[in-house]
């Protein structure tokens, strides 16, 4: 026979198939015997019996399947499982950081904590807030954002829409070089340009500066993504309608990747809001509430996080944890905010 | 409305490839001149150095004369921006601006260079959206995106976005490419009507449709890939398709090539 070593031909296209329940059965099983193996073997960490049951989950999942459905799908199920595993990797750490810091922070999250300043409360006192750190957090970023958002969307623009040879390389090239810059690098250089050779005072506008500094790259980077995402038949449509070229920019180009460019400011926004060093360096801390952000030192979350747990008591830790979990919401909120507005931009 | 365009000794580059070499025609008034030629031979370069859209792209340049009745649009002190105003363009993919609404897009052209009252404008869109013969599908939508239009829409939309700003001449780069027959149809009876009030160049693949639409036909050809794009003859659309007086024409619109 010429076809002798050819695969049998399938009667039929219908192969076996294992049900749904599979899958969750493999994930249970391999669960209970990776506890009982641990069990077993005497082994007392969390992460160790999690292993091994991930391990059988790939493994159970792959031979059951061979045996069962064929080569192929046995490859597909272990690529899904492997999927599945390494998802619950990247989640694990990020849920459980956000439980920890949710059933911590509540203890002393409330309206007064939010109202109120250390002025008179020692460490380790129970009572004060960070209404300083808040105010704080929010003129510096503030203040950042409206020195990097112009700067940043308007090198944007000339990168993409004009610039051309040299000048436009070496911007790129500097930005790529900001991009890579340590924030207590960025603080370091504030405070050698700002404070020892200007002789200006610590400040919340010292800190927005450094702050600034690490925002603007990024605010380039997305916006000039953005900006490069507007197809080009607009701007000609545009052009050749007798538009001169900055209006073009300003009324076509601009309204189309608003929804993006506003996202990526957020997304800045968030990352510098986090930021310790270069306020540690140029903010100084205060345990009073100063709202002028142009002189004498201020807080801000990060360092009042910082600080309250270098305090080392009871009543400290628990500030300190409230005020991480008030942190991570506002990154949260700035989060959400930047989504709502995409969509809300987005072109139809 | 309508003027005449005087092409002499034109070169068009892109960096320093020569896409088209000495290119010499004249364009008449109110009359559709149609382009053919196999892809690649600088048919929509051509099309582009007209409107002073070529120079939009990076390296893009051009030598030689293009006369609209009596200036030069590559003279001194020309603006490109008022060339554009006076020479419009329409696109191979509609392409409407999609954060506008039907109304918006119309006006865009209006609204973009200057201030204008809102009966002025209102006049204006609706007497360039019957120009366009879309009025009636899109009377009740004007608020609407226009990008939630019909491709073939969306064309007669670009179409009277064109037309809103009042043009002497309207460039149209393979405009019904991308559209099925029904809104090719739709198109070219849309050509014929405006041909009484604009000089009308058409760049198409569709031999057809340049015999249906035209009154002449230039037909462009390349030597070889990596040579530059040459005019081979003009002249009237019916002598072009049924006796034309160079071989390779003819060659070309048998489809004995390309």
């Amino acid at each position: 026979m010429s076809n002798a070593t050819l695969s049998p031909r399938r009667d039929s296209l219908r192969g076996a198939t294992l049900p749904k329940w599979f899958a969750w059965a493999v994930a249970a099983g391999s669960l209970a015997l990776g506890y009982g193996i641990s069990a077993a073997a005497g082994l007392h960490s969390d992460v160790q019996w999690a292993l091994i049951a991930a391990v059988l989950f790939v493994v159970g999942s792959y031979a059951v399947s061979a045996k069962i459905e064929g080569a192929r799908q046995a490859k597909d199920r272990t690529a899904t499982s492997l999927v599945w595993v390494a998802f619950l990797l990247a989640v694990t750490p990020l849920a459980s950081l956000l439980w920890e810091t949710a059933e911590r922070g509540v203890k002393v999250l409330d309206g007064y904590f939010l109202t109120h300043s250390m002025g008179v409360v020692a460490d380790a006192e129970p009572g004060g807030g960070i209404y300083h750190a808040l105010l704080g957090t929010l003129e510096q970023v503030g203040l950042a954002a409206l020195i990097s958002v112009p700067v940043g969307v308007l090198t944007a623009i000339y990168l993409v829409e004009y610039g051309r040879g040299k000048l436009a390389k070496a911007v790129t090239f500097f930005v790529d070089v900001m991009t890579g810059i340590p924030s207590i690098v960025a603080g370091l250089f504030i405070l050698s340009l700002w404070v020892l050779i200007l002789k200006m005072g610590p400040s919340g506008f010292a800190g927005s500066l450094a702050l600034s500094i690490l925002m603007i790259p990024v605010v380039v980077r997305s916006t000039e993504e953005m900006l490069k995402l507007v197809p080009n038949e607009l701007r000609e449509a545009s052009l050749a309608l007798g538009v001169p070229k900055w209006r073009t920019i300003l009324k076509v180009v601009l309204p189309t990747s608003i929804g993006g460019i506003i996202t990526g400011i957020m997304l800045a926004v968030a990352r510098i809001t986090g930021e310790t060093a270069p306020v540690l360096l140029l903010v100084w801390g205060t345990d009073f509430i100063n709202a002028n952000p142009f002189q004498d030192p201020q807080e801000s979350l990060p360092m009042y996080i910082y600080l309250q747990f270098g305090a080392g008591s009871d009543p400290a830790y628990d500030r300190a944890w409230a005020a991480a979990l008030t942190l991570i919401a506002f990154i949260m909120i700035l989060n959400l905010v930047a989504r709502g507005i995409a969509r809300w931009k987005a072109p139809r | 409305m309508a003027k005449r365009i005087d092409v002499s000794g034109l070169n068009a580059y892109y960096g320093s490839f020569l896409a088209i070499e000495d290119i010499s025609m004249t364009v008449e008034p109110r009359s559709v001149t149609a382009f053919i030629g196999p892809s690649g031979c600088g048919k929509s370069t051509f099309l582009r150095t007209l409107n002073r859209m070529h120079e939009v792209t990076p390296g893009g340049r051009v030598d030689g004369k293009v006369m609209l009745d009596d200036e030069n649009l590559y003279g001194a002190g020309i603006d490109p921006v008022a060339v554009r105003r006076e020479v419009g363009m329409v696109f191979q993919r509609p392409n409407p601006f999609p954060t506008m609404s039907v109304y918006d897009n119309v006006a865009a052209g209006l609204r973009l260079n200057g201030k204008y009252k809102k009966s002025q404008l209102d006049d204006i869109v609706e007497k360039s959206l019957k120009g366009a013969n879309l009025w009636n599908e899109v009377k009740d939508r004007l608020n609407k995106p226009g990008s939630g239009l019909s491709g073939g829409q969306q064309q007669r939309l670009c179409i009277a976005r064109a037309i809103a700003v009042e043009p002497n001449v309207l460039l149209m780069d393979e405009p019904c490419s991308a559209l099925d027959p029904i809104s090719t149809l739709a198109i070219e009876d849309l050509i014929g009507e405006l041909k009484e009030r604009f000089t009308i160049v058409i760049v198409t693949h569709n031999m057809q449709q340049a015999a249906r639409v035209s009154d002449r036909t230039a037909f462009f050809n390349l030597a070889a890939v990596g040579q530059p794009g040459k005019l081979i003859e003009i002249d009237d659309t019916e002598r072009i398709f049924s006796n034309p007086s160079v071989q390779a024409t003819e060659d070309y619109i048998s489809g004995r090539f390309g």
